[in-house]
């Protein structure tokens, strides 16, 4: 079946259908990671989003049953150049065509790809849609569609659930958080609460947590209230760790604001450098916003990590309190573990604050 | 922290000649290792034997050395110019040896050299299998069950405890060399005995199979402050248990899962941070499909031939950024080259798929044993780039230059279903054109991945193209089906065969539907940042992005992948033609796909077109393109080849024409021109039948060298017959002469031979110099000693040759380089053969005479006039010395290949020594060459009746030095009777103690034997050589060789003698 991507500026792109024969509309985006097609698609970060992905062999191993970033998938639309519609893997149990027709998400395949991208990245993140017919019509509704704000409201849970364990309790805010960072927190042992992100400070408190999570999640900061009250509330009195919109809205509480980036950063190639130290670590990114570095107050936030290429800010941290936020997605799930110790940290800053805190009460 | 400023010399080493799992790649390594340490204002020292590299030209490195890489000559290297360290990783396995040696003969410690990039600890952790068995196991990574083990007894026990099949490898070699797998005792008594010969340490590795699982190669990049990441994560479609070089590859891999991959690379970075490599590092691995579990296989700790291959695949420069980390520069202080936006610190992402496939010599080589196993055997390689798995496939099948059928090979069509089987289970170098058969046949692709533990993916794919086929034939001449296939990889000339129409006709009905191809980018990023680098790949898709330059361009078609015949020295003149173009103010763009060389770097272009070199890919570059013409004289028989279909599309051929490319295949009309210059040519004539040729030869009297009738090249003389019999039976049983396949019989006329390169621009010709070849005509020209200045022709005589050559470039309107070989007897010369492009001599010749020939030439092919270059530039040779090239070769990577030297070339590499005088010179030679006999031992002579006398001549000569004379009885009486003292031995078909066992036991130290081939696996000539190759018993085919070693030897001992 023919179908078109057809985006805001005008551009028309053929190809076939594939996944869910259905129209869709979203922002589109290109991702240049080479693997993990299934975490990338149920991300919940892609909420709202047409995925367009720069490797053109898409499908090849199919889906699993392990690699899951949310029990649904929110993102509007797949773009591939090839797609494999006999996967074969020892963990495949279906094809990535026949999940995305069980999830309801149209895809298109043959798509020239690079062509896209290139428009993306000289045009920026813009409107698109996937329909069977590139006529004004088509245009029209396109140019009338408004963009939603609740991206973080569909994805993220609207009741608390604990994950426990018996290691440092942990509070996960979850703003459309991958499982990833659960499987992360399970690896250390965390006994951990997931909580709605509307859940005020006292709540907090009330669970007495030795640190609280930020997760990533989709769409614009600016989009959410509340959040950042709870994160001032919070701040200082226990360790705080904030990931991708958490980084964001940590940013903001403190005085930082954020901009829509031209085409975001997509994929997991991205080197991010540790200021102090030189350090390097590829890092899974998955954003379309960053914190402006003109509005940082030097007085509260700290600039930690920096994207080499293009300098985005990458990672904050609290001068005062022991809180800290990257951009990047450092459980990879897909893509690279280098920043894993970033994990570490949170578990080394949340013993050093019970043992001053111990110490305070001695 | 950047780059260290207590170093100031660097040393590199470089890789020696071409071998069998030792080729291009090392001279791409090394050239870009100097022009790094240049950049950074260091000075650098480089050597290397081999003098068609591009890293020996002068301006590459500071102080070049272009001398024997052994212990002797590096060490006298190193006293004279005291570098502060060595950069020992880009000199291949060879540079990595010799480091070794080095180290411990505890030279670099007394004059204080520093080993920079990999430390003398890694090298030993990954070379010696029991260390690196200890630092896997500290790091907790899994390894195959193996042990390391110094004899046979051991291999046993270890064996029977791991159980059959297992894999031996030796320590410390290259190429796996010597290695193999046995499923039995019988089977591995041999393989132990020879791989523990082969190994420099004398250590071999006993491996638990695993053959059958996925081969993984990381390529990894480190710097000193840790910081680590993959360049290129690359699959092999063949599975474990064969050579990697003998693989097809693919980046990015395909059938891992992120999970999968993420292992893979936490591994492939604990192990570069381990083993502390400051540059590069590739990791193999292996991954059981069934659980996804793997096991690492191999960990390279230098440049390697997957860098080059990671390299052109990504557009990341791995041997520049590695030589910059190896100085303490950290990646992210790297920049990228011809981008401002990235530093090194970059992971490329791919939004293509790159192919690679190995070349082997089997064309050949045709009596060869080409079944596949752990030792390589591919002697070069091509990559193609596409869109999907699909595209980059079918468009390296057609760069590897196989021939019009190879998609459809009669024998494989042929072939019984019960053959096909045999092919993929017992895989030989073709088997994926037999994968392909059996697909046609209606095999699934799952069935075919359980006989072949080949992935299902890579099947799936090729069963896509199979159905592709069937479209085709289902629609002739239809739009869509055409689009299918074009977007697909197929060629116009493989759709023709489908569609029963020329290829031509295809292309034009192509063009009329608007299906013409564009080309993308390869940019590292996919696209992410603006590209900056001007290397492009052809596809079928929507949009193009590669513009025509703004300049008037000029194409250069490269030489594709390296073969026997076609080696580096095309890269090297390819690249120097480049050079000259951009001089000369125009665009400089190539076309090539042999990604191990210099001229598909695109930093050294203003543009590159990595693709395939056929008719229909050059003619839609050009088309594009638009240039003011091609040049196609550097490129070897790949470019050549190509200039007549392209002139007949209209495409500008610059240089020579082209008609006068065809006259000289025109045996008539190339006779006439002889005659009208007065000039010589040995007897020829035509036959079309075997008792004709036998008339012919009878009248000619033998022997009598045999050859294509449309071949003037000389290249390719098929073989010589000494007698009647032989001529018989290789015409009636290998050559099938007949009237649509006639022979051209040619006098074999023995003296001495000479080869001469000149540049002329059809008025004026420049001939600067003369090569004269140690061993007689007959021994093909690119296997021959060559000696320059000649030493043995006088002064008038080269006069006249010199004339002569200068007459034959005017009369055949030559413009650019031509070569002619003379062979010069009773002081008469005859031509017996002209070749209008640069030859394979042109880069030894422009290394002695000091003269950028390739240069010239192609100021001239652009349009300068000799005369006025000749003013403004000094082109007189300037030569002091005497220089030999040696051919090198790589038998011993080649079971079933006889080592006889013949009419067809058998040499991989060469070598040159340079010294003032030519003894010196000779040791030097044979010495780079590793062909090297001690001061004193046994040598063994088993020679053909008429070169009987001359052998006793040497062999007396031999024993004047201290040698001991061994023989057969045949050579033994003759020997007897004139007076030199000889030990009999049996012959190859009587009883043990033979002349076999002395040479597998090592009783002798050389063999001198000339027994003619004649083309069996069986006869005593060939298991005599066999036996030598395979207990690295240094072999001598030609008395002229063995008569210059004898000479150098003799120079280097006192002459004894009782009173």
């Amino acid at each position: 079946m023919k179908r078109y991507l057809i985006l805001e500026d005008g551009s028309v792109f053929p190809g076939r259908s594939f996944g869910a024969p259905l129209t869709t509309t979203g922002e589109i985006v290109f991702t240049t990671g080479m693997t993990g097609y299934q975490e990338t698609i149920t991300d919940p970060s892609h909420n709202g989003q047409i995925i367009a992905f720069t490797n053109p062999q898409i499908g090849n191993v199919g889906i699993n049953r392990a690699d899951y970033e949310s029990i649904k998938p929110t993102c509007k639309g797949v773009v591939v150049r090839s797609l494999d519609y006999h996967p074969h893997h020892h963990e495949t149990t279906m094809s990535l065509d026949a999940f995305l027709k069980q999830e309801g998400i149209p895809g298109i395949e043959g798509v020239d790809t690079r062509a896209l991208t290139r428009r993306i990245r000289t045009e920026g993140a813009m409107k698109a849609s996937l329909v069977d017919a590139a006529d004004e019509h088509a245009f029209d509704q396109l140019k009338a569609l408004v963009m939603p704000k609740d991206q973080v409201q569909q994805v993220a849970t609207t009741k608390p659930y604990p994950s426990p364990a018996d290691g440092h309790r942990v509070v996960v805010i979850d703003l459309g958080l991958k499982h990833g960072l659960l499987k992360m927190l399970a690896h250390y042992n965390c006994n951990v609460t997931v909580l709605p992100y509307k859940t005020d400070a006292k709540k907090i408190f009330a669970l007495a947590p030795d640190g609280v999570l930020l997760s990533n999640g989709p769409g614009n900061p600016h989009d959410i209230h509340g959040v950042a009250e709870m994160i001032q509330a919070v701040e200082g009195k226990i360790p705080v760790f904030a990931i991708g919109l958490g980084h964001e809205l940590f940013a903001m509480a403190n005085g930082a604001a954020t901009y829509k980036m031209k085409f975001g950063h997509h994929g997991f190639n991205h080197p991010v450098r540790e200021i102090a130290t030189g350090r390097i670590d590829f890092t899974a990114q998955n954003h379309g916003y960053a914190v402006d570095p003109a509005s940082i107050n030097n007085d509260q936030l700290l600039v930690t990590h920096i994207e080499t290429n293009d300098k985005t800010i990458e990672g904050l941290r609290h001068r005062l309190y022991p809180a800290f936020s990257v951009q990047f997605d450092p459980e990879g799930t897909p893509g690279p573990h280098d920043a894993i110790h970033l994990f570490d940290e949170f578990m080394e800053m949340i013993d050093a604050f019970n043992l001053q805190k111990q110490r305070r009460q001695v | 922290m950047a780059k260290r400023h207590d170093l100031h010399k660097i040393l590199i080493l470089g890789s020696g000649p071409i071998t069998i799992g030792q080729a291009a790649e090392f001279d791409y390594a090394a050239t870009q290792a100097c022009q790094a340490l240049h950049e950074e204002g260091y000075e650098t020292v480089l050597v290397n034997s081999d003098p068609d590299t591009i890293m020996t030209d002068p301006g590459v490195a500071d102080r070049t050395y272009v001398e024997p890489l052994t212990f002797e000559f590096i060490a006298q290297i190193l006293r004279k110019e005291l570098p502060d360290a060595i950069l020992p990783t880009m000199g291949g396995q060879n540079g990595l040896n010799l480091t070794m040696e080095l180290a411990n003969s505890g030279i670099l410690e007394e004059l204080q050299i520093e080993l920079l990039g990999t430390n003398l600890a890694a090298m030993s952790q990954t070379e010696d299998h029991e260390l690196f068995k200890n630092l896997m196991h500290k790091l907790q990574q899994p390894l195959p069950a193996s042990r390391s083990l110094h004899n046979l007894k051991e291999a046993f026990q270890f064996a029977q405890q791991i159980g059959y099949p297992v894999i031996i490898r030796p320590a410390a070699t290259t190429g796996g060399l010597g290695g193999g797998i046995a499923h039995n005792k019988k089977e591995l008594q041999p393989l132990v005995r020879s791989a523990l010969k082969q190994s420099p340490i004398k250590q071999v590795l006993l491996e638990d199979s695993i053959a059958g699982q996925k081969e993984i190669e990381f390529e990894v990049m480190r710097d000193h402050l840790d910081n680590a990441l993959v360049v290129c994560e690359m699959e092999n479609f063949d599975p474990v248990g064969i050579h990697a070089g003998d693989s097809i590859v693919f980046a990015p891999t395909q059938t891992l899962s992120d999970r999968e991959t993420q292992r893979l690379r936490d591994a492939s970075l604990q192990i570069v941070r381990a083993l502390k490599i400051e540059g590069d590092c590739s990791i193999h691995f292996a991954i059981d499909p069934k659980t996804g579990n793997y096991e690492i296989l191999a960990v390279n700790p230098r440049v390697s031939r997957s860098s080059a291959l990671a390299s052109k695949a990504t557009g990341y420069p791995v041997a520049t950024v590695a030589t910059k980390a190896a100085i303490g520069m950290a990646l992210d202080e790297i920049p990228m080259p011809l981008t401002d936006k990235t530093s090194a610190a970059f992971e490329p992402s791919l939004d293509y798929v790159a192919c690679k496939l190995p070349r082997w010599p089997f064309d050949q080589f045709a009596r060869a044993n080409r079944h596949l196993g752990p030792q390589m055997k591919a002697i070069g390689e091509v990559m193609a780039v596409g869109r999907d798995v699909e595209e980059a496939l079918l468009k390296a099948i057609r760069s590897l230059e196989l021939g019009p059928d190879i998609f459809h090979p009669d024998r494989i069509e042929k072939a019984s279903d019960g053959q096909i089987i045999e092919q993929l289970i017992h895989p030989q170098d073709d088997r994926l054109f037999y994968l392909f058969e059996a697909l046609r046949r209606g095999y699934q692709p799952d069935e075919l991945s359980e006989l072949t533990k080949i992935d299902f993916f890579f099947l799936d794919k090729m069963a896509h193209l199979v159905a592709i086929e069937q479209d085709l034939k289902a629609h002739p001449d239809d739009h869509d089906t055409l689009w299918e296939a074009k977007r697909n990889g197929f060629s116009d000339r493989a759709i023709a065969y489908w569609w029963h129409e020329q290829p031509d006709a295809v292309r034009q009905f192509r063009i009329s539907e608007q299906i013409k191809p564009v080309y993308k980018g390869i940019d590292l990023s996919a696209g992410e940042f603006p590209p900056e680098t001007p290397y492009y790949y052809s596809t079928y898709e929507m949009e193009n992005e590669s513009q025509p330059s703004d300049l008037p361009a000029v194409i250069v078609l490269g030489s594709g992948p390296t073969r026997i015949g076609q080696g580096i020295g095309f890269d090297y003149t390819t690249v120097h033609c480049l050079r000259a173009i951009q001089k000369a103010g125009y665009a400089a763009i190539v076309i090539n796909n042999n990604p191990e060389m210099v001229s598909t770097d695109f930093a050294v272009v203003n543009k590159l077109y990595f693709e395939p070199l056929t008719v229909e890919d050059v003619l839609n570059v050009v088309e594009l393109e638009q240039p003011a013409g091609v040049i196609v004289q550097f490129g070897g028989q790949t470019a050549q080849q190509l200039a007549a279909p392209l002139a007949k599309h209209g495409v500008k051929i610059l240089g020579t024409p082209v008609t006068a490319q065809k006259m000289i295949r025109n045996r008539d009309a190339f006779s006439k021109i002889i005659r009208q210059l007065q000039l010589l040519q040995p007897d020829e004539q035509i036959a079309t039948s075997v008792e004709a040729a036998e008339a012919v030869a009878d009248k000619m009297q033998y022997p009598v060298l045999v050859r294509r009738p449309d071949d003037r090249l000389g290249d390719q003389a098929l073989m010589i017959a000494y007698q009647k019999e032989e001529l018989h039976g290789y015409l009636s049983d290998h050559y099938q002469v007949a009237a649509d396949k006639p022979v051209l019989i040619t006098q074999y006329v023995t003296g001495k031979e000479y080869e001469m390169d000149a540049i002329s621009d059809s008025q004026n010709v420049m001939v600067p110099g003369i090569l004269e070849h140690i061993e007689k005509a007959g021994v093909h020209s690119g296997d021959s000693m060559a000696v320059y200045p000649p030493q043995g022709l006088s002064t008038d005589m080269q006069e006249q040759l010199t004339k002569d050559t200068q007459k034959l470039a005017v009369a055949l309107h030559c413009q650019g380089m031509l070569n002619v070989k003379w062979i010069v007897h009773d002081q008469q010369a005859a031509v017996i053969a002209v070749n209008l492009n640069a030859s394979r001599t042109v880069p030894f010749l422009s290394k002695v005479t000091h003269l950028p020939l390739t240069q010239i030439a192609t100021q001239v092919i652009l349009g300068a006039s000799l005369l006025e270059l000749t003013k403004v530039e000094d082109v007189k040779p300037h030569s002091v010395g005497v220089h030999v090239k040696a051919p090198v070769f790589s038998f011993t990577k080649l079971a079933k290949v006889d080592s006889m030297l013949g009419p067809e070339m058998k040499s991989t590499g060469e070598v040159m020594g340079s010294d003032l005088e030519l003894d010196k010179a000779l040791y030097k030679a044979f010495e780079a060459a590793h062909l090297h006999l001690p001061r004193f031992g046994n040598i063994l002579f088993t020679v053909a009746d008429p070169d009987k006398k001359r052998a006793r001549s040497l062999a007396d000569r031999f024993h004047e030095i201290g040698y001991q004379i061994y023989a057969t009885a045949g050579t033994a009486q003759y020997f007897q009777k004139h007076g030199v003292p000889v030990h009999i031995v049996r012959k190859t078909h009587e009883a043990t103690p033979n002349i076999l066992t002395a040479i597998r036991d090592g009783q002798v130290q050389g063999v001198i034997n000339t027994m003619h081939e004649d083309g069996t696996t069986t006869s005593a000539g060939f298991r005599i050589r066999e036996a030598a190759v395979q207990a690295g018993v240094p072999l001598l085919t030609s008395l002229e060789t063995t008569d210059a070693l004898l000479r150098v030897m003799e120079e280097r001992s006192f002459a004894t003698r009782p009173l």
